[in-house]
């Protein structure tokens, strides 16, 4: 625990010794807010709910996840700083969980400073908070799967303009998994269970009924078995590469 | 070269590593006891780095064995990796820490608290001369400091283990001076490696030297007895002779 500790310790305040931290936050709530109320026309629709500001977080995080997790193991392989990091006595999953949880923990900062959002809708009526808060969680669990998917592929590079074009197709493809972009593919060659596997995986299909109010035990069980494989398959590829 | 019955604390035993196509490192053999400062000679792309990382539990062999302080690097690579201090060639650092906050990390990883922690840091900062610089940030560091604040790193948990990727590269006279002054001062508790180009250092502050060219070992003996096989009595001719023999029987051009 103490490992995962101080790694996290060092990869959340990394963040914050440089600008990304700041760049990546101004970004963020710039364009949660232009998304919200230009896109998703917060205030036309003249409902009390945040419905516009969640139906974009999928596609918002498709780019801002990967930019956040693209740097996570690219630039120690880039800097050669992962030598120093995986010749220290720690098991490479405790290197692994730490840096994710220190990129997921950033992504909450992030999440939690749309506050403001969530005080306008209370201060303009009077919304079901319990379906704000469950749309958070689900936020929270969308955004961690795509770190995860994030932090597997940056592994594999030393690229972070790699890593990030790489990540972003797979998010993409998570997302779209129920859709027939991604389905049709599939069809005709494969039998119907998988197909139908394949579009149960879609990030899409979880974050709207965990947005609907209701965390439903299966969409949280898919978010969090979605981030142990990928960290698990993160674990695989930094071992894979010291055997190389 | 072993003062005492003690296992040696640093074993290889045929020690391979292939890169695909590129036999990086066939079949070496060698062992360092405690006490001894052994000097790690060969041209570039000898192998000598990739040795190092195989010790150090980064690589992993094709085939062979390592065991420090008792550990297989494979087998119980924790065990063995908190006995090691290891500075990689070049002295990777992460830029944005301060040099304060970078061995902090160090001693939370390494699992030091209290007062022996804070006591560490302070001497290791004392005796490399990092107090100027300890709050500043490691990318704004010259070079020499850089591998400075890696010899820190390797040190601060005083370890049995301390295996050096050229230690002194980069450094101005005083610098390389100091850092084997420092070499010299620890060695008598600790098994240590060190590569380096610098013959001259081999002479000044290693109790044996390996000279391994191709990945094959080509020389393990002290120094004096480098010394003794140069005609002229330059540690420089005798290393260019073995070397370049090598590779002429090989059929290979020198690498250096």
């Amino acid at each position: 625990m103490s490992n995962i500790k101080a790694i996290f310790k060092r990869d959340f305040s990394s963040y914050f010794a440089t600008p990304v931290a700041y760049v990546f936050i101004v970004i963020f709530l710039f364009l949660m807010g232009v998304f919200t109320f230009y896109l998703g026309g917060f205030y036309e629709r003249n409902q009390a709910d945040l419905e516009p500001f969640f139906r974009f977080h999928p596609w918002l995080y498709l780019f801002l996840m990967p930019a956040i997790s693209m740097r996570l193991w690219s630039e120690e392989r880039k800097s050669g700083t992962i030598e120093l990091l995986m010749t220290l006595p720690i098991p490479t999953w405790h290197a692994v969980i730490g840096k994710f949880l220190a990129a997921w923990a950033f992504t909450v900062v992030a999440i939690i400073l749309t506050f403001p959002m969530w005080i306008t809708v209370n201060y303009l009526g009077s919304p079901d908070n319990t379906v704000i808060l469950a749309s958070y969680i689900g936020s929270l669990l969308m955004a961690g799967g795509f770190l995860a998917i994030g932090s597997c592929i940056s592994a594999l590079t030393k690229n972070q303009v790699i890593a990030f074009v790489i990540s972003v197709v797979i998010c993409f493809l998570f997302l779209l998994s129920g859709f027939p972009l991604v389905l049709d593919f599939f069809r005709g060659w494969t039998p119907q269970a998988v197909v139908n596997a394949i579009a149960s995986f879609s990030f899409l299909t979880h974050f709207e009924s965990i947005k609907k109010g209701v965390i439903d035990i299966r969409d949280l069980i898919y978010f969090l078995a979605l981030i142990c494989f990928w960290l698990y398959a993160n674990v695989v590829v930094i071992e894979a590469k010291k055997a190389s | 070269m072993s003062d005492n019955n003690e296992k040696p604390l640093i074993e290889i035993k045929a020690l391979d590593k292939r890169f695909g196509a590129i036999h990086a490192v066939r079949g070496i053999s060698f062992s360092v006891n405690k006490g001894e400062v052994l000097g790690f000679l060969g041209p570039n792309g000898a192998g000598k780095s990739t040795t190092m990382k195989m010790i150090t539990g980064f690589l992993e062999p094709t085939s062979g064995n390592i065991s420090v302080a008792g550990y297989d690097i494979e087998v119980n690579p924790i065990e063995a990796k908190e006995k090691i201090g290891y500075l990689p060639e070049g002295a990777p650092l992460y830029g944005e820490m301060t040099v304060l906050s970078f061995l902090n990390f160090i001693a939370d990883i390494r699992k030091m608290h209290g007062q022996y922690r804070n006591r560490r840091i302070e001497e290791v900062i004392q005796k490399i001369h990092l107090d100027t610089v300890r709050d500043q940030t490691l990318e704004t560091l010259s070079k020499g400091y850089k591998r400075r604040v890696g010899v820190a790193h390797a040190l601060l948990h005083d370890p049995e283990v301390l295996i050096m990727d050229e230690p002194t590269d980069g450094l101005d006279p005083n610098q390389k001076h100091e850092v084997r002054t420092l070499i010299h001062d620890m060695a008598k508790e600790k098994a240590i490696i060190i590569s380096t180009h610098i013959l001259e250092e081999v002479d000044a502050v290693c109790t044996r030297a390996i000279i391994i060219a191709s990945g094959q070992l080509l020389f393990d003996g002290t120094p004096q007895t480098l010394l003794e096989m140069s005609p002229s009595g330059k540690l420089e001719d005798v290393f260019r002779d073995i070397t370049t023999r090598f590779y002429e029987e090989k059929g290979m051009a020198t690498h250096s």
